[in-house]
């Protein structure tokens, strides 16, 4: 184990802002990607079903 | 087992949805061995302090920015010769998870530079290439949704793609064909890699996870693609719950 505390952790040797802001930065991409990409298919696949539904009725 | 069969849209939808899951999986499990093996086993580095762990991140994000559009150019070149309709949505989908891999590339990049080259930014070859392919991906998605007819949109970001694609070894050899900043590879074919194992190993398994969440990414984006085409298409009213 690297760190004596969670403290010492968080703060990478001084290095915080650097590595922090580079891991946070592709975890936000990662999940607003993959929250749109979620939305994006949950509105298609809705307007498919009612385009279904029109046809069938 | 008649692998051609998957290359229409109706069939590819099901399998693709089927594999989403598996490879979503695989990234959180490669992404946590790989973070643990980040932030924990890897030891500090003697001479860039903590600053280096943003390696672990930044070289598959590279990677994969250029890999991804070596991809997308080669399904857009095999839409643009044979017509086929999923090999351009294939390309269509990878763009923006290209696009994103790029810019993360871009910013770790530059959040790293700035503690051991003192600069966030330098017009160096291989930084100045990644730049042109952030901008290769944002012109063909703008070029794609600029045209109407989905055919013709095809056509012609297929070109673009294609052209576009010399500046990925251009990207790879820059830091051996001019004097950059930029260091030169850690991981080569030719020699052995210039790291402690432990990192090189955490690398990989971040590299892998990167891999699994671009394909899982894509197959999302391509199910879409799917749907928005083939709106209208006899089969998709027959589609239950997928």
């Amino acid at each position: 184990m690297q760190w004596a505390s969670a403290s010492e952790f968080f703060a990478m040797g001084g290095s915080a802002l650097y590595v922090w802001g580079a891991y946070g930065m592709t975890m936000l991409i990662v999940a607003i990607e993959l929250v749109g990409l979620r939305r994006r298919a949950r509105t298609l696949r809705e307007a498919a079903g009612r385009n279904a539904q029109a046809h069938s009725d | 087992m008649n692998w051609l069969k998957y290359s229409s849209p109706q069939t590819f939808y099901p399998l693709a949805g089927k594999m989403v899951p598996w490879f979503l999986a695989s990234a959180a499990v490669l992404g946590a061995i790989g973070l643990y093996i980040a932030f924990f086993a890897a030891p500090t580095d003697f001479q860039q302090g903590e600053a280096y762990r943003i390696i672990f991140i930044h070289v598959p994000a590279a990677w994969m920015s250029m890999l991804i559009y070596m991809v997308m150019a080669f399904w857009a070149g095999i839409g643009l010769a044979f017509n086929t309709r999923l090999s351009s949505m294939m390309a269509h989908a990878l763009a923006p998870t290209g696009a994103l891999m790029t810019f993360i590339a871009l910013w770790t990049g530059s959040f790293w530079g700035r503690p051991t080259w003192g600069t966030w930014w330098v017009w160096d070859a291989r930084l100045t290439s990644e730049l042109i392919l952030f901008f290769l991906y944002l012109g063909y998605l703008s070029l794609k949704s600029a045209i109407d007819d989905p055919r013709r949109a095809d056509k012609a970001s297929a070109v673009l793609a294609l052209v576009g694609a010399i500046n990925v070894p251009i990207i790879y050899f820059s830091v051996k064909w001019w004097n950059t900043l930029h260091q030169g590879s850690s991981v080569s074919f030719s020699r052995a890699p210039s790291m402690a194992s432990i990192m090189l190993a955490g690398m990989l398994v971040m590299v892998f996870a990167f891999w699994a969440y671009c394909i899982a990414a894509a197959l999302m984006r391509v199910r879409c693609e799917i749907l928005e085409r083939e709106r209208g298409a006899a089969w998709l009213r027959n589609l239950e719950g997928n």
